[in-house]
This record gives C-alpha cells, structure tokens and sequence, in this order.
C-alpha cells in the first residue's frame, strides 16, 4: 500500500474492528490526496461521537467540538478564512438530532463546506440507544419495543431547503463513494453527504448486507438539476438510491453574500484594521 | 411667573417625557439630547420601557446640566406627559414643585397643567407624527436653544426625507418655540451653557460595546437577538463593511458561541452579545472555550431573572451566572464597566485579554448601562493597540504545549507549517484525544496556572473619598455615577466608595481597602448580593450591610442617599 501523506503513524484507533468507520476513513484520506488539497490547508470540524473522532486519525487541522455544534463552527471558520477547505463530520446522532438546528440553518446559509454525516442509525458512543434516523422498530435498551419515531430524512430536509449539493453514499463502495466525497468537496457551497456506515457492535439490523440487498445506484437517467426529481428520489424507502440526488449551481455562498466579502475576496483575518475610520466614526456622535 | 424654575440660575433641570410605546417617546429622546448638546448643555437620558411594541407607559428622563450628569434622579422638574396613564405612570414622583406641560384636551387630571394643544397644532401641520417636535420646540424656547441651531440640524437629519419633511418639521418647531413664549410669558431656564460640550461625544452603553469592540479588532459577532444586547449586533452589523465585519444573526445562542469559537480557531476576533436567557444556552460553549483554550468575548447585558423575566428593566444579577457558568474548571475574566466610557475601554481590552490568555473574557453590562446615553468629552484611541498573540507555526507545532505560564503559542489553521489541532475531550500537547490521566492532570495544571499571571493584570478597585473613612460603600457595574453623586450630596468626609470595574478575579488590593472600614456597604442591583459574597469569599469580609434593589429600575440618587443615610446615620460626626 502506497503512503498517505494524510496517514498519522502510531496511532491508538477508538473503533471497533470492523466498523464502516474505517471504510471512510481511508476513502477521505485517498479522495484528499486525489485532490492535491494540503493538510496545512485543511480544516475538519467534529462534534462528539465515534464518527466526530475521525479528524484525529489523520493529518488535518482539527477543530473538535462539542456534540452536535460542528456545523456552526464550520460555517465561521470558512468565513473568516475562505481559502481554507473545510468539512464539517461527524454521526447522525450529533448531526441531525443534537445539531439538527444548525443542520437546517447551515443548509440556508449555503457556506462553502462539505458536510460528512457517518450514518450508522445508532447512537455509537453511548452504547446503542436509538438515533433520528434508526428505522422503525428497531430495539434498544432505551427503545425497549422499538422504535417508533418517523425517521429523520435527512436528504428530503436538505433538498426541501435547496440545499446546493446532495448526496448518499455506501461506505462498503470504495469507489463510488470516493467519486462522491470528491465531487462533494470540488463543489462550491454546501455539500452533504450522508455515508450509510454499517455498526457492527450496535447495529445487528442495518449490516453490511442488509445496505448492499437495501441500496442501488442513481443512474444517468436522473437529472440532479431537477429538484422535485430528486425530492421524489429522497423519499423512496423500500431500497435506498445512492448517489448524488441534487445540485443547485445557481447559489450564491454565505462567505460571498458577507458585506465584507462583497468587493474583495482576501480572508477577514489578512484585512488590515483602519484607525482612522474608527475615528471618523466616533467623530460622527458628535452631530449626529 | 411663579415657578422657581424659572428665571433663576439653574445647575441641572431633569426632564421626564412619558407615553404609550410607539408615541414616539425615543425620537423625542432622541431629537432633545442632540439638541441640547449641540447647544452646549451636559445631557443624560435614561429610559424605562416596557416589553411591548404598542400602549402601555415608557417614560426618558433627561437631565440638562452646567456640569455632567450621569445618573437618574427620582425628581420631576418638567414633567411632559402625553396621555393620562402616563401622568399616573410616574405620579409618586410628582411634586408642587414639577412643571407639568400636556395636552388638556387628551389628559385628564387635577394637576395643574401648563396647556400645550399639540393634537390641534399637529393636525394643522400634517398629522400626529408633528407633535414630538412640537414638544421639542417648547423645550428648545425653554431652555434658551437657539432656534438656528435646531432648525439646522432638522435640515441635515430630515434632509433624505425631501423638503416637505424639512419644512414640516421645522414649522412644528417654531410653533412649539411660540407656545413656549405664550404658555410662560417668555420666562426661561437659565442653565450655563459650555462651548466645549458641542464638540463632545454622545453615545449609548450599546455603541459604547460596539465601538470598543471594533477597536478591539473584533471582526466577527454572531448573536440572537435577545433584550438588552441586541443594540450591540445591530450597531456591528451596521458598519459591517465599513470595518469588514462579519455579523451573523444565528439560529439560536447555541450556534452563536460555536461560531465565535470556530471565528477565533481560525484567526478571527469574535464576539457574543446576549443577555442572561441567551447566555444559558451558551454555556456549554463558555465550558468549550475553557478547554480548548480559544479565545472568547461575551458581551452579557444583564435583565431581570429568572427565565423571561422583565425583559426590557435592569438588574445586576448574573453576577454568578457569568462566575460559574459553564462545567469544569478553566480560568476566566469579568470585567464590569461602571460608565460608557468604560463599556468602550473594557470591550476593547476584552479582545486583548482573550486574545493573550485564550480565555473567555466576560464585558457584564446590564439595560440601564445599554440604553443610558450621555456626552463624553472624547475617546482616547490612539493609546489603544489591538494586541494580537498569534503565532506562524512551523512543522512540529504543538498547540497545547505544556509551558510554565501555562499559556501555549496560539497558532491558526493556514498559517505556517504545522496542524492546528484543538479538542473539547481532554487532549495531549498535539491536541488529540487522550485518555491519559497523568496528562490529565498537567493539562488541567496547564490551565489552570493562567490564573497567576491573569491575577497579576487585574484591574485594581477605585477608591473614591477621603482617606480616613468610617464606612466604606461598595459597588460594580452601572451604579458608578448615582453612588458617586450620592456621595456628593451626602458630603461626608467619613464616607468612602470602593468600586469594582473587574469583578473577577477580584484584585489583591481590595482587603486592604475593606480592612480600614468600620462599616462596609454593598450597593447592588440585585437581591442576594452576589459580589458582597463573592467578596466574602475571597476576603472574609461578611456583607453585613447591604443596600439592594430588584424592582427593575435602576437606583436613583434620592434613593441612594436616603437608604445610605439610614445605615450610617444622617449626621456627619466626623
Ligand atoms: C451535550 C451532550 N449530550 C450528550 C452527549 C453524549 N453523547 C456523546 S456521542 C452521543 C451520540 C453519538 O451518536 P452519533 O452522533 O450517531 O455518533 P456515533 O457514535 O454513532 O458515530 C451522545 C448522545 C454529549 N457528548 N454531549
Ligand atoms: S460502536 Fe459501532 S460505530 Fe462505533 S466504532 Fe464500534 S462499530 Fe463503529
Ligand atoms: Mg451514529
């Protein structure tokens, strides 16, 4: 195996052997190198979960906050510095039901982010409680006779609110998910991607199996330009399409609508603060 | 003319302008302190609303002065009222001694009423929205304005507006300077007016906040609208591109503090500006930027608790709120403006202190300080320095670097060699996760040890009286100015004042001062008396006497000196 310039030696991995998590790992670090992107100039923000403890295991800066709140963190770190690239990942958990606020207003704001979800329909971390998007009927210690919460849809939400780029991948397809994240992260705006993660310690029901026999494939024939097609995409159940379901190419993103961003594009944090403006303004209490 | 107000030399008039929401009483506020100050007159307003966009009673004090003024007063000397409810509003304030100026054909009342038809002359002018400068003009007539000056300012404010706005306003001016002359027979205030004051700053706690803010180099806030701190986003927000400003309204407080947090990550200087209700939801951020060491500026202005509260009054009870916000254990600044000056110098050294320590740095304002305005002579911004610690990193970069001060060279994402990695799980020097409880231990030491050299560069509390004082009052925060002309009308060599503008940490000098003091007196906005306890804790010294107040309103300096009074007795012995 070729070295990753993205691999960190000697590390002590959290997750269990044969968690999906693995999976997306090496396909984020090799979809990276594939895309000449810099670790320097690479920032991945978590929250708290298995899937939020990705950004330790390779080379990146990280910023790991706290369960649920990545989305908001992300959002300011690209806009105070644009020539980052940044990628908000963590767990459906932590993504849609702690941070499902910021997950709905992060998608208005359109910032210039990839957004990783690890979709497990577990709660990972805390041992095996029921997530928002956990199917029905599916048992816990919590959820002692299953569960029986409609499931989060996470790509319907974002389609409903034009998100500008969506999309579903498999982590047990090395290659097709690897086009996705690419595209994904080439992508101006936000980009979701919801990656189906298989748990093999908390999740019996949605195996490795139970993804390949429940999936199947977008083709060419879907027109990701044409969102009420890709709503209807998004609401199919009985096997899951993956693939990207829907771009918008048209919007503009939150860094570019920011009044400091409006006539140049030189990242806030390198602009030079005018004194004599303050003073100016200061000056103006005087009459006004 | 009978009333001794008139005619005589005056040092300070205090007006008080009351109505319903949305009968203009802030135009009026507006419109008189500019005016007077341009015409060379010390001016404060202070005003008290209610939560409601419609009805009710809001009421503006304003003082015009020789000399500056700077806090509330319970006497009426004009009292303009522009309904019935607002005369019983602020009845038990009223004395044989209040020029009350109304409309009688609107209120209703045995008072005598100097008659001023604003309602006819308003109509004859164009409308109702005519009257408050109506009322303007019979002030202006009263204390002497010159009538240019006002007409001049008139042109340029209205003068987007078009000529016929001009014009119109203009006209209910000189007809309020005409009613003035027939209502009084010409008498007038006498005030002594001072040149130098026309050339003097008028700002509100709010865009005190703001203007610190940007001179702190702050160039990202993100907050939820939220009374009383909202003034400070939409002041931010308004000279965003001037001074290349992100300002973001988020979702919710939440998202608020994570974004400043992720601001400041990346090399930004960010600020949250919230009140108590907005702030508990941040908490769990405050605890973030504890651990991860970034930088942090919280504006809270505090409103009456709990929960909702009374949303739109003062209080200074979230003294403990901002102390021990947040789980674990990790260092932290409170800094308390006591004047608008202050809420301008203190915002501003709240960046640098961040900035230097990677600390939440908290600037504890409360809606008095908010929305109180009065003139300042200048601002001092050539001595003030946006002081910036971060550093390029190079390959090997650790950013939680175990040092002897406990504070790590802060380096930020793209900028140098290295990786910037930051974790809100306990971390090792990289700042990757770790589990290891001897690096537990000296990280929490790591942190933890700021709070020397953080201690060291505490602001030392103000003395204020003589040097042999009996009793010693002690104050933070808003209540600055009305302890401070309390004191003078108390005018006793044996009283003393002890104020705090940094209440935590609390600085070393303070037992010394306390020590000294047969009686101590803690005078706070509030029902506990949190900084007497918070004093206690880290002097001993037990609040025995306590001067609270928790209605809403801020003290006035009658209240101050007869409860001060009440505790030391009212004569001077000394
Ligand atoms: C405010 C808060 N509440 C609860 C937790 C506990 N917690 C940690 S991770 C987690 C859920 C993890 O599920 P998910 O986000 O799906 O991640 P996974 O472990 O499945 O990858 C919870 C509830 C926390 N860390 N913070
Ligand atoms: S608990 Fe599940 S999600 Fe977490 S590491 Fe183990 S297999 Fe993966
Ligand atoms: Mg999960």
């Amino acid at each position: 195996m070729k070295a990753n310039p993205f691999d960190i030696e000697n590390i002590d991995i959290a997750w269990c052997p044969g968690c999906g998590n693995y999976s997306i790992l090496k396909i984020l670090k090799d979809a990276l190198l594939e895309l000449e992107i810099k670790p320097e100039k690479l920032v991945i923000v978590s929250g708290i979960g298995q899937a939020a403890k990705t950004p330790h295991y390779l080379k990146a800066n990280v910023f790991n906050g706290l369960h649920g709140r990545a989305l908001p963190a992300a959002t300011a770190i690209k806009a105070v510095n644009p020539s980052l690239t940044v990628i908000a990942e963590s767990g459906d958990g932590d993504m849609y039901g702690e941070g499902g606020n910021h997950f709905i207003h992060a998608i208005r704001r359109n910032p210039g982010i990839t957004n990783i979800v690890h979709n497990n329909m577990v709660y990972g971390l805390t041992k095996g409680q029921a997530s928002p998007t956990s199917l029905i009927n599916f048992k816990t210690p919590v959820q002692v006779e299953g569960v029986f919460n409609e499931p989060f849809n996470p790509l319907s939400v974002a389609i409903a609110l034009d998100a500008s780029f969506v999309a579903r991948a498999f982590a047990g397809d090395y290659k097709e998910t690897k086009e996705i994240i690419k595209k994904a992260l080439k992508h101006k705006g936000y980009a979701l991607v919801d990656i189906f993660q298989p748990c093999v310690t908390y999740n019996k029901v949605n195996t490795y199996q139970w993804f390949k026999e429940n999936t199947y494939y977008l083709d060419e024939t879907h027109n990701v330009y044409d969102r009420l097609e890709a709503f209807k995409k998004s609401i199919e159940t009985g096997k899951y399409p993956l693939g990207i379901f829907y771009i918008n190419p048209n919007k503009k993103t939150f860094e570019e609508n920011l009044p400091p961003y409006k006539n140049n594009s030189i990242p806030i944090i390198e602009q030079e603060f005018d004194k004599t403006k303050l003073i100016e303004l200061v000056n103006s209490k005087k009459n006004s | 003319m009978s009333d001794k107000l008139f005619n005589t030399p005056q040092k300070d008039v205090s007006i008080v302008l009351c109505g319903e929401a949305g009968q203009g009483i802030q135009t009026l506020e507006f419109f008189l302190t500019r005016i007077f100050k341009i015409s060379g007159y010390h001016v404060y307003a202070t005003k008290e609303y209610m939560s409601r966009i419609r009805g009710g009673s809001n009421s503006t004090q304003i003082r015009v002065s020789s000399d500056y003024v700077r806090a509330p007063v319970r006497r009426i000397d004009i009292f303009i009222p522009l309904n019935t409810e607002a005369l019983k509003h602020l009845e038990r304030n009223i004395t044989p001694n209040t020029v009350i100026i109304g409309d009688k054909e609107i209120i209703k009342s045995e008072y005598k009423i100097y008659n001023l038809p604003l309602t006819r002359i308003a109509a004859a002018i164009g409308g109702r929205i005519y009257e408050n400068m109506i009322a303007v003009g019979v002030l202006s007539k009263l204390f002497k304005v010159n009538l240019q000056n006002v007409e001049d300012y008139l042109k340029n404010y209205f003068a987007v507006k078009g000529s016929d706005v001009v014009e119109k306003n203009i006209r209910a001016v000189e007809e309020g300077y005409n009613e003035a002359d027939r209502l009084f027979k010409g008498a007038e205030i006498n005030i002594m007016k001072n040149p130098e004051v026309r050339n003097h700053i008028l700002l509100n706690g709010a865009e005190a906040v703001a203007l610190g803010a940007i001179a702190g180099g702050c160039n990202f806030i993100s907050a939820y609208p939220m009374s009383p701190s909202t003034g400070v986003l939409v002041f931010l927000s308004q000279h965003s591109k001037t001074f290349n400003i992100i300002a973001e309204q988020a979702e919710d407080e939440i998202s608020a503090i994570n974004m400043a947090l992720g601001a400041w990550y990346a090399g930004g200087r960010a600020l949250v500006s919230t009140s108590g209700g907005g702030f508990s939801l941040m908490t769990e951020g405050l605890s973030l930027a504890g651990m991860t060491e970034t930088p942090l500026v919280i504006h809270l202005a505090q409103r009456p608790g709990p929960a909702t509260g009374l949303p739109t009054r003062t209080e200074q009870a979230d003294l403990n709120l901002a102390l021990h916000a947040g789980h674990g254990e990790f260092p932290r600044v409170i800094l308390t403006p006591s004047t608008i000056e202050d809420a301008f110098y203190l915002t501003q050294k709240a960046f640098n202190l961040a900035d230097k320590f990677q600390i939440p740095v908290f600037v504890l304002t409360d809606q008095y300080l908010i929305d109180s305005y009065y003139n300042i002579p200048e601002l001092k911004l050539n001595q003030l320095d946006i002081e910036k610690y971060v550093v390029k990193t190079g390959r090997d970069y650790k950013r939680y670097l175990i040092t002897e001060s406990g504070v790590s060279p802060r380096g930020i994402p793209g900028y140098g060699e290295g990786l910037v990695v930051v974790d809100s799980d306990e971390h090792d020097e990289n700042g990757h996760i770790t589990e290891n409880l001897e690096l537990r231990v000296k990280m929490v030491e790591k942190r933890l040890r700021k709070m020397e050299l953080i201690e060291k560069e505490a602001l030392p509390p103000e003395i204020h009286g003589e040097e042999d004082y009996k009793h010693l009052l002690v104050g933070w925060g808003s209540t600055y100015h009305c302890i401070i002309e309390a004191l003078k009308h108390l005018n006793r060599r044996d009283v003393a004042l002890l104020f705090f503008k940094q209440v935590y940490p609390i600085h070393k000098s303070a037992s010394s001062y306390l020590e000294k003091a047969e009686k101590i007196i803690f005078i706070e906005n509030n029902a506990t008396c949190q900084f007497g306890m918070l004093i206690q804790q880290f002097t001993g010294f037990k609040p025995e006497n306590q001067i609270l107040s928790y209605n809403g309103l801020p003290f006035t300096v009658e209240d101050l000196v007869e409860k001060i009074e009440r505790i030391i007795g009212g004569v001077n012995e000394s």
